[in-house]
């Protein structure tokens, strides 16, 4: 066997798409299906996978952990590493289908759980900031064991086949979510393990991702000034991290870190007015390798709807076009035509725009009360070792 | 006493080509060449020769050639003639050897040791004649956690002052004194339509580059010459010269002779008296020390300033470094140990330092570390000798790069390594009025831009090849280098994977 | 009209203009020919006054109001009214050298008839070209320009 997804970078190649609906009314997971089944031949069957948001209304309040072993000492090291710091809720083998050409499936389990509120409160750090620090933990420092998701209300459906054929496995039509994203991923080399498909999550942020970064080691080391570790040495992780430190640890609106990532160039900055010239020339100085560079389209998920945004090359298709109350992106027209025939707007995102889709304040503000059960400062503090 | 040197050169004239015109020997500061009139002939001396090829260049009929004294070296690898003649040197003397130029031994070069990236199929390389392909650079401190005022387009947390250039590449520290003021105008206005910086070294500002000022650094180091409020507020970033590369840890010694009016009054030194630049600061024992000499120099010029702290790259520059960027620089310049000088003991030069790959590698490793790096930009220099350097450098972590050498070989240094001498046949590191007036700052100046240009046109070449049109996403970029013929330990250091990786 | 101008601040006493200037003016066009084959020896029409401290190079200034074409007896020195370019017709010169005398910069050689600078006209086919002297100067000493354009 070849090396596996973390231990070289594999470039890729992918179909992305993503359905929303700004209403938070839930639709089950059919039409995501379709949708990238269309693109099949942007995939080539190593690798497939969906983000799903608002599939456990029920615990809304506790961290969905999806994870997935490779043995049985994987299990028990991460149960037991689970056991000191969370307290667990709900632990289950993940509902799955046999589907023909998905095989070699590691065992999946999901977990819903809160952290021990004395053990919080000894490390300090805010409840997601903790959390981050236990699947840094389990990703990085138990053999075998991998986080596929970890979020509330939400989860990943990701392995090693069309996505198609992923979406079967998991039973993904059986969930109903606000939210869906796809990913079908032609990777030029075997990814060798499911926690190499996409999309990739970190708490409640999922992303998937067409295109292959050119600034990646820039990026990697940049954050990892900051306690993120990139152990898959994929794009979409450091583009997750990079959100997630500029949204999450620096406060900033998702569209400002969008416009981080893909930043004005010193072309357009010199033509800004003197007030905009300044900001952006500051901005610029202060978050220069925080610059995405190289063809990517992503579609970033959250818990506040979604963000799209391509390089600022527009080196990458895609498009995005809404009907009513639902939003639609895909990387291709078809796969969005397919789904919604008479959908509106439809156009290609421009390089370095962001588009923002969220949910409507009063439905994002019910769905944010149900979602904290302790509501803590933001942390700076880094990542620490669990020992 | 005996001379007990052998000639290190040996000229060659081709007699048929040889049309007795006299260039060689108008032009040759150090004698080598003189018109017989009896044998209707130039005859040479060889010993004189310091290998400047100022004669072969301007041969109008190229009928010279300087080529390394064949004498046969003893039977043995240990003394060779080199070794002999330094020893024979000093029995002769009693002094120090000293010579210019950078460390010339055949240590290796570890630039030439990595490989650089480009795209293939899976993402496009970038044709920086299409798309705009960015080289601009923006250098100071920055504050760690900034707040945003996004309705606004204001930042909150206040700024520090930052300097934009718009290329990775500033010049770096020649003093007048060590160099020529005809230099130093080449350098200031080739700074200028660069959009770059040049650096005043310890040697003051001349009046007459005052109004280059918003292209200048002054250099701050042990010695103060020509240091006063005014000085500082003629530069747009104060450095302060702790060490540079080839003689870290020891100070400068400008002799009297070159002392004079101009000199003296840009230094602020009687006339003919000897420069002489202490090893340390006197007032820096420590890195305490060092604080309140950054903020001792923001608040003179009331923080409007980036200050710059020069090191030369050593043993344990990376702990050094995290300590200058705690100490409050906002510019951290590391020199290694090819870099230029006018003047140092040959053992210093020869023996003391490490290379800059190495250093570069190991400060911004050390910076991201301890959570720096993105609060201070660094510089790195000696020796930068091309624009595949810069890339490399910049590839290893790098904010922008120093070149010296490089910019005096583009104003007709040839490497002879004899500015100390102070005849310099190019102009350049003399005060000798009649070879000075041999640089005409109006056709050097043009000379750097094309260099310039010509470099720049080359790394946006290769940033597009790696699919990249911003340097800010090659900044410390190391999966697009390669290493070969490095051990792993060096590969380690270096940060990088070795060829075919 | 454009003229070759001097700047005593960079001229370094090289010498190259008189090089470029033999050479330009020889039959050959061949500077080790010139030297030290044609006979006779061809004459540079440039020369460096001075000394490695302080030098210039000399040669015709192509006045406005020429004291040589006033002196000359057989009206064989005469200023070109289009082009501004004081040169001498070789046939009729008779080689009295009342213009050397008359040249108060001592622009010009004497021979068995007189010769001086042309601005090298016959070299550049009368185009505009660059004079030789000019073209050899490696630290820009020598410029080629019209000063009237101030």
């Amino acid at each position: 066997m070849g090396p596996r997804e973390g231990e070289v970078r594999i470039p890729s190649g992918c179909a992305i798409s993503a359905i929303m609906d700004k209403s938070g009314k839930r639709m089950s997971g059919s039409d995501i299906l379709s949708s990238i089944e269309l693109m099949h031949d942007r995939s080539n069957g190593l690798g497939g996978g969906f983000a799903a948001y608002g599939i456990y209304p029920e615990y809304a309040d506790l961290y969905a952990f999806h994870i997935f072993y490779e043995d049985r000492e994987a299990r028990t090291e991460t149960e037991e590493f689970l056991r000191n710091y969370f307290d667990t809720e709900v632990a289950e083998r993940m509902p799955t289908t046999k589907v023909a050409s998905i095989d070699h499936e590691p065992n999946i389990w999901r977990y819903f759980m809160s952290p021990y509120i004395g053990k919080l409160r000894d490390s300090r750090l805010s409840e997601d900031q903790f959390t981050m620090n236990a699947v840094f933990h389990i990703n990085s420092r138990i053999n075998g064991a991998f986080v596929a998701s970890s979020g509330k209300n939400m989860g990943a459906f990701k392995g090693v086949g069309y996505p198609e054929d992923i979406g079967r496995f998991y039973r993904i039509e059986d969930y109903n979510a606000w939210l869906w994203t796809a990913h079908g991923r032609f990777p030029t080399n075997t990814p060798g393990w499911w926690g190499g498909a996409h999309p990739f999550t970190l708490l409640d942020w999922s992303i998937v991702h067409n295109g292959e970064i050119s600034s990646y080691d820039t990026n990697r080391r940049y954050v990892e000034q900051y306690g993120y570790e990139c152990t898959l040495q994929t794009d979409t992780e450091v583009i997750t991290y990079l959100f997630d430190f500029l949204v999450r640890q620096q406060g900033m609106s998702q569209k400002m870190a969008a416009k981080i990532l893909a930043a004005p160039e010193w072309d357009q900055i010199d033509h800004m007015d003197p007030k905009d010239r300044e900001f952006w020339t500051n901005i610029r100085a202060c978050y220069s390798r925080a610059l995405v560079n190289g063809p990517f389209s992503i579609i970033l998920g959250s818990s506040r709807g979604l963000l799209a945004l391509n390089d600022r090359l527009k080196l990458r298709s895609l498009v995005v076009g809404d009907k009513d109350d639902k939003v639609y992106l895909a990387s291709e027209e078809s796969a969005i035509r397919l789904v919604c025939p008479d959908i509106e707007h439809v156009r290609q995102l421009g390089g370095g725009e962001p588009f923002v889709a969220e949910l409507y304040p009063e439905v994002l503000a019910q769905m944010e009360s149900k979602k904290n059960i302790y509501t803590r400062p933001v942390s700076m503090a880094t990542a620490g070792d669990f020992e | 006493m005996m001379d007990l040197t052998i000639p290190k050169y040996k000229v060659l004239r081709d007699d048929g080509d040889c049309i007795r015109c006299g260039v060689c020997v108008r032009q040759c500061s150090y004698g080598v060449h003189e018109m017989d009139e009896d044998l209707n002939k130039v005859i040479a001396h060889s010993k004189e020769c310091v290998n400047c090829q100022r004669c072969v260049v301007m041969c109008p009929t190229d009928a010279l050639t300087i080529i390394r004294n064949p004498q046969s070296d003893p039977e043995s690898v240990v003394y060779n003639n080199e070794v002999i003649s330094d020893i024979a040197k000093q029995c002769q003397t009693g002094g120090v050897l000293l010579a210019g130029s950078g460390n010339p031994k055949p240590y290796p070069i570890i630039w030439d040791h990595m490989l650089l990236n480009a795209s293939q199929v899976t993402n496009p390389s970038i044709d920086p004649l299409r798309e705009p392909m960015e080289t601009r650079v923006i250098l100071g401190g920055k504050p760690g956690n900034i707040k945003i005022d996004e309705a606004n387009h204001a930042i909150k947390t206040p700024m520090k002052p930052l300097r934009t250039i718009k290329l990775p590449i500033m010049f770096s520290a020649m003093s007048f004194g060590a160099v020529s003021l005809n230099v130093q105008k080449s350098l200031a206005m080739a700074a200028e339509e660069l959009g770059t910086f040049w650096n005043t070294g310890e040697g003051g500002l001349h009046k007459d580059l005052v109004k280059y000022k918003d292209n200048t650094i002054v250099q701050v180091a042990s010695g103060r010459f020509g240091v006063d409020t005014e000085y500082l507020n003629n530069g747009s970033i104060i450095e302060i010269k702790i060490g540079q590369g080839a003689k870290p840890g020891i100070g400068g010694h400008l002799p009297g002779e070159k002392i004079n009016a101009e000199v003296s009054i840009t230094r602020m030194i009687p006339e003919g008296t000897d420069a002489i630049s202490p090893a340390p600061h006197h007032d820096i024992y420590s890195i305490e020390d060092l604080r309140q000499l950054i903020y001792s120099l923001k608040e003179a010029t009331n923080y409007t300033k980036p200050v710059a702290v020069k090191i030369a790259a050593v043993h344990n520059c990376a702990a050094i470094a995290s300590g200058i960027a705690r100490a409050g620089a906002d510019i951290i310049a590391v020199d290694g140990f090819r870099g230029g000088t006018g003047a140092a003991p040959i053992a210093i030069r020869n023996n003391v330092g490490i290379p800059i790959e190495y250093a570069l590698a190991a400060i911004d490793n050390r910076l991201h570390q301890e959570g720096l790096r993105s609060s201070v930009s660094l510089i790195a220099s000696g020796p930068i000798r091309n624009s595949a350097d810069v890339v490399k450098a910049i590839a290893l972590g790098a904010d922008a790069v120093y070149i010296g050498t490089a910019a005096l070989v583009a104003i007709g240094c040839h490497l002879c390594q004899s500015c100390n001498t102070g005849k310099c046949n190019w102009g350049i590191a003399t005060q000798r009025p009649d070879l000075v007036k041999r640089l005409n700052p109006e056709l050097m100046s043009e000379r750097l831009v094309n260099l310039m240009h010509g470099w720049s046109h080359e790394i946006q070449e290769m940033l597009g090849g790696m699919g990249i049109n911003s340097l800010d996403s090659l900044r410390g970029n190391r999966l697009m280098l390669r290493g070969i013929g490095l051990n792993d330990r060096e590969l380690n250091i270096l940060g990088i994977k070795a060829a075919g990786e | 009209m454009k003229r070759v101008y001097n700047n005593r601040k960079f001229c370094m006493d090289c010498k190259l203009c008189e090089v470029a200037c033999k050479t330009a003016h020889s039959k050959s066009g061949n500077i080790v020919k010139a030297y030290k084959f044609e006979d006779p020896s061809p004459i540079a029409r440039i020369r460096v006054e001075g000394n490695l401290d302080d030098s210039m190079a000399i040669q015709c200034r192509h006045c406005d109001d020429p004291d040589c074409v006033k002196a000359c007896i057989t009206h064989s020195m005469t200023k070109d009214p289009v082009t501004g370019i004081v040169s001498v017709d070789q046939n009729r010169c008779i080689g009295c050298l009342t213009c050397v005398a008359a040249c108060p910069f001592g622009c010009i050689k004497p021979a068995d008839v007189v010769l001086k600078c042309d601005l090298c006209t016959a070299r550049s086919n009368g185009e505009d070209g660059m004079p030789a002297c000019v073209e050899a100067c490696p630290n820009l000493a020598l410029v080629f320009v019209d000063s009237e354009v101030e």
